[in-house]
């Protein structure tokens, strides 16, 4: 019996194997998804909105104001698309090489760095498949997988059964944590936590290259040595071994140095993969759409032709330096998720948001229309944490249009 | 969960017997274990001077009401649905290897324990389960592997 799977866009595990009771586009009961994904499937709401300075409009209305203030801008910048399918991503970066944009998404203060590394072959990859049939040895460093990619373990990095791994998670896997606090993933993995004080990480990655070649581990804040030499002898007995890499490492280190050089040395003495923890479902997606056309994973600005590359043209830099003079948001919430001292600048220039929500954005924007919920009400493909591209139909209909269709519609009225 | 003693405290301790139990501290017993519910134990139903203390132990005892004769709790406020314990289950594992054995949605949904319903994991056919039955052993495979204790046995 075939059975009618959808894929949840809940995360960037991009689950594919969710069950879904429907009835007059509305969804009853989901199986299998964590209740992340449930929430994120029930959503749905019924009719557009289009807004113009607060007052709803047709979409006409929307689309011309909207394409207005791209056309008058010297400088607009684009922005979010993590929760946008590929193919609205890839008319996104074509737009903005039509209106000579910079281009942004949160990757640029997020895992960014980590995605363009592997990208430029860095680190040793692997599928999440892989891990679900080989790994034995699994770290998530600075990453909770239990509370941001709830099925994580279940899925794929602990507890199922793969055709190299069919004794179970008990005999044959450890699954590791190592950070700042027990979060629940720590819980699971029970003695195999290793906690570190809030920026510990680059000194505990010295340590654990030390305790890899035998050499006495050393740290300033006195971390046992001994439990150390511990992990690096599990580590180094480690058959198929992936290091998940979370924002808390990320956000610790200075640059990704220590991680290559760990990773490197890992690779030494036995066999270790990397692969990114991406939260928006399709963030990796954005990064390497726009790597394929530029060679950068984001903060890029289009001009004459040609493509600039810098940290002055993210976000948060761009808007701290008044740089651009409009902005096209799209799935994401800039006012609430950056500093209130970057963010009150995008209140000085025209904002238009695409959103299936109302955020802060949306409410202080120049132009406002809620879009489909990508992956429930429409569908496309998107690039799962680990990138293998998963295609998505949309679980139920709905009036409002696709983020896509809104792109397309403002294209053509350019 | 309280212990037989605090209910204990709540009963008539009368020792009537009409609950058909030959103390007070019996049927205290026999209600942490399941085997009686409150409503057996006459005066405390029927006395209005036991109201409060009625009421009382029916609140204790009403989770249980979706437990299941293993004593299966499952506290659906905690529970997120990560399917930790669908997937560790070893009933769940030998009945459905290719579907929740192998961290996917089941292919057998009928044969197994636990499920995802709508975000919660449900438990069905309870019967099967490793605590349960002739030759029970104190499985907790889908204790330990829940990261924010949603499963409990009474
Ligand atoms: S883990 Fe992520 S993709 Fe999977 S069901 Fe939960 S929210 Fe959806
Ligand atoms: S019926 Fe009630 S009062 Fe009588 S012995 Fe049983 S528990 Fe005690
Ligand atoms: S106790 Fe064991 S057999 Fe029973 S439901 Fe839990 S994991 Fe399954
Ligand atoms: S392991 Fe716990 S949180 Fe996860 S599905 Fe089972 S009961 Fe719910």
């Amino acid at each position: 019996m075939e059975k009618n799977y959808y894929v949840c866009t809940g995360c960037g595990m991009l689950c594919d194997d969710i069950e879904v009771e429907s009835e007059k586009n509305i969804v009853n009961k989901v199986h299998t998804a964590c209740r992340v994904g449930v929430a994120h499937m029930k959503e749905g709401r019924e009719s557009a909105v289009f807004r113009v300075d607060d007052k709803p409009v047709d979409e006409a209305t929307a689309i011309s104001e909207a394409a207005a203030i791209l056309k008058n801008a010297k400088n607009p910048l684009i922005f979010g698309l993590g929760t946008s399918t590929n193919e609205t991503q890839k008319l996104a970066i074509e737009l903005a090489r039509k209106t000579s944009a910079t281009l942004d998404d949160t990757s640029s203060f997020c895992l960014g760095r980590v995605v363009e590394a592997l990208l430029q072959n860095k680190f040793k990859v692997c599928t999440l498949d892989d891990v679900r049939n080989k790994a034995d040895v699994t770290i998530f460093w600075g990453a909770d997988p239990s509370d941001s990619h709830p099925r994580h373990l279940s899925k794929h990095s602990y507890f199922p059964r793969g055709t190299e791994k069919q004794r179970g998670w008990e005999e044959e896997r450890t699954a590791i944590a190592i950070d700042v606090r027990k979060s629940h993933t720590a819980k699971i993995c029970g003695n195999y936590f290793f906690q570190i004080p809030p920026g510990g990480d680059a000194e505990f990655i010295d340590a654990l290259i030390a305790g890899l070649s035998g050499k006495l581990p050393k740290t300033s804040y006195n971390f046992p040595p001994k439990r150390i030499l511990e992990l690096a002898n599990i580590l180094k007995g480690a058959k198929f071994g992936v290091v998940f890499v979370g924002l808390g490492l990320v956000y610790s280190l200075e640059n990704l140095e220590p991680l290559i050089r760990l990773m490197d040395a890992l690779n030494e003495k036995a066999n270790f993969h990397l692969i990114p923890m991406v939260g928006h479902y399709n963030m990796r997606g954005f990064n390497e759409n726009l790597f394929e056309e530029t060679g950068h994973v984001n903060s890029v600005k289009f001009e004459d032709g040609t493509v600039k590359h810098g940290p002055e043209y993210s976000i948060v830099e761009s808007l701290k330096a008044k740089t651009v003079d409009a902005a096209l948001i799209i799935g994401s919430d800039p006012l609430s998720s950056l500093p209130r001292s970057v963010a009150k600048n995008l209140l000085e220039i025209p904002v238009i948001s695409l959103d299936p929500c109302e955020t802060l954005t949306s409410r202080r924007a120049k132009v406002y229309i809620n879009t489909a919920i990508s992956g429930v009400e429409s569908g496309g493909s998107a690039t799962r944490m680990d990138g293998v591209k998963v295609n998505f139909k949309p679980v139920v209909e709905t009036t409002r249009l696709s983020d896509e269709a809104v792109l397309k519609k403002i294209m053509e009225a350019l | 969960m309280t212990n037989a003693m605090e209910l204990y405290q709540m009963l008539p301790k009368t020792n009537c017997k009409k609950c058909g139990k030959t103390s007070c501290m019996a049927f205290a017993v026999a209600l942490m274990a399941r085997e009686l519910t409150p409503e057996d134990c006459p005066p405390l139903k029927e006395e209005p001077k036991y109201k409060e203390s009625y009421e009382k132990i029916s609140g204790l005892f009403k989770p249980s009401e979706g437990a299941t004769e293993t004593g299966l709790i499952v506290h659906e406020d905690l529970c997120f649905g990560c399917g930790n314990c669908v997937v560790a289950c070893p009933v769940n594992v030998a009945n459905d290897p290719y579907g929740v054995g192998s961290g996917n949605a089941p292919k057998n949904a009928g044969k197994l324990i636990l499920t995802i319903e709508d975000g919660i994991v449900k438990a069905q056919n309870v019967g099967e389960c490793r605590r349960f039955g002739k030759n029970k052993i104190l499985c907790n495979g889908c204790i330990v592997t829940c990261p924010v204790e949603a499963i409990e046995f009474v």
